[in-house]
């Protein structure tokens, strides 16, 4: 998928790549074929990339119809050309959401996460000594739970997924791994509706429990936490 | 591992104070001197990247560095290898400059740019490695001289002439001076290591 900018109206663009091993990752195909590209004076295909070790949500690619490609809770640049055979065609899109502009090729602007967490996803603490680990006990069920939560890596995937290009998944991960510890304490009335809120003003759409989010999270995430954000929601209206 | 550690023992007594009065600091006028001077000088080296249009990617030269680091400044070092590669860094940044293809637009999206300015600093920064690895006449840590080695292969320190921080001052290309802060031990003194 090629497009100079988000104005532009963006097309399709075929490319066969030759001596593809078994054991590159999504990514390092795109390398090998952006080298070509530039050495016949063309110009390479802009994708965002960064660790490239599945844990900083950056590789957003909808491939061919499933974000990150087949395989489950992969990121695409854990993703390895051994998913695929000899002369397979493979279509590759950007996110596909209005809250997710395109800013060129397969590169979007995901700046919306980061101003849903602004609106809310944060805790305040004093400066100075770190606490000590254990001088608030946390059970284990809570503890799992939340780091369950935590692990979401901010990449887009259930935003891409969603037919609604809803970003509840993401949202509610953000609020439940603050809201199951004592820590979220403090900000939890006004969290969740904040959040909620900028998640609207975005341009994200409304959540109808279809579950395509937590099919397609490469963290696993599970849209029971979609339920802890309902209820962390209408019990902030109760509290005012 | 070191980054992990400090961070986490040294930041919650240091830069959460700092920062917790830097929260009122209103915007930052950009017309300062040295914010102007800076700012000119980025786009100075933006036009000359993208106006080189020579034969070979960014990552071309990326990997050649790769490569001559790899081989001559890996944790096994000496000088032979050092004084070479030095050499080779200082040719292939020449080459750099006159020889990089940079494709796109400079006021867009523009990876291989950015690749670039990082790249750049790679060739500059690769040579103060080598320097540094080659005025440290001793092996400590994970810089091994092969010529500072016991009979058994161990590491052998200087702690008499080297227990200092070297801080290089950027005077120009190829050009950096060494400022010594000296290291002091009053009660742990360092020794080889040992694992027998």
């Amino acid at each position: 998928m090629a497009s100079k900018n988000a104005q532009d109206k963006g097309r399709f663009e075929s490319y066969d790549v030759a001596d593809v091993s078994k054991d590159m990752s999504f990514l390092e195909l795109f390398d090998v074929l952006n080298e070509r590209l530039i050495n016949e004076g063309k110009e390479p295909i802009a994708f965002d990339h960064d660790c490239r070790e599945g844990i900083c949500g950056a590789c957003s690619m909808y491939i061919n119809g499933r974000a990150h490609g087949p395989w489950e809770q992969t990121t695409t640049c854990q993703l390895h050309m051994r998913a695929y055979n000899d002369g397979d065609t493979i279509v590759v899109e950007p996110w596909r959401a209005a809250a997710f502009p395109v800013i060129k090729d397969l590169t979007v602007d995901r700046t919306a996460f980061d101003r849903i967490i602004q609106a809310g996803g944060y805790i305040s603490v004093n400066t100075g000594n770190a606490v000590d680990a254990n001088a608030i006990p946390i059970e284990k069920h809570d503890a799992d739970l939340s780091f369950a939560a935590a692990a979401c890596i901010g990449c887009g995937a259930c935003v891409a997924a969603c037919k609604n290009s809803s970003a509840m998944l993401f949202t509610s991960a953000k609020v439940s791994q603050l809201a199951l510890l004592p820590q979220g304490d403090p900000e939890r009335a006004t969290r969740a509706e904040n959040m909620v809120m900028q998640m609207d003003k975005e341009g994200f759409g409304s959540c109808t429990n279809t579950g395509a989010c937590e099919a397609e999270c490469p963290k696993g995430i599970s849209i029971s936490n979609i339920a802890r954000l309902n209820r962390e929601f209408f019990s902030a209206g109760f509290t005012k | 591992m070191q980054g992990l550690a400090d961070g986490y023992f040294v930041i919650p007594y240091t830069l959460g104070n700092y920062l917790a009065d830097d929260i009122h600091t209103k915007a930052i006028p950009t017309d300062h001197a040295a914010f102007v001077e800076a700012e000119n000088k980025v786009k100075e080296t933006l036009n000359k990247l993208m106006n080189i249009k020579g034969k070979h990617s960014v990552d071309h030269f990326h990997k050649a560095l790769g490569k001559i680091m790899w081989d001559k400044c890996g944790m096994a070092r000496n000088a032979k290898g050092l004084e070479e590669a030095i050499k080779e860094i200082q040719a292939l940044r020449e080459e750099f400059w006159k020889d990089v293809r940079i494709p796109g637009e400079q006021n867009e999206l523009n990876p291989e740019l950015e690749k670039a300015g990082r790249v750049a600093d790679f060739l500059e920064l690769g040579e103060l490695m080598c320097r540094d690895a080659l005025q440290r006449n001793e092996s400590c840590g994970g810089h091994f001289r092969e010529e500072y080695q016991d009979a058994e292969g161990e590491a052998k320190r200087d702690d008499e002439n080297f227990a200092f921080v070297a801080a290089w001052e950027y005077k120009g290309p190829s050009n950096f001076e060494l400022h010594k802060e000296k290291l002091q031990f009053e009660i742990v003194h360092p020794t080889q290591r040992s694992y027998k």
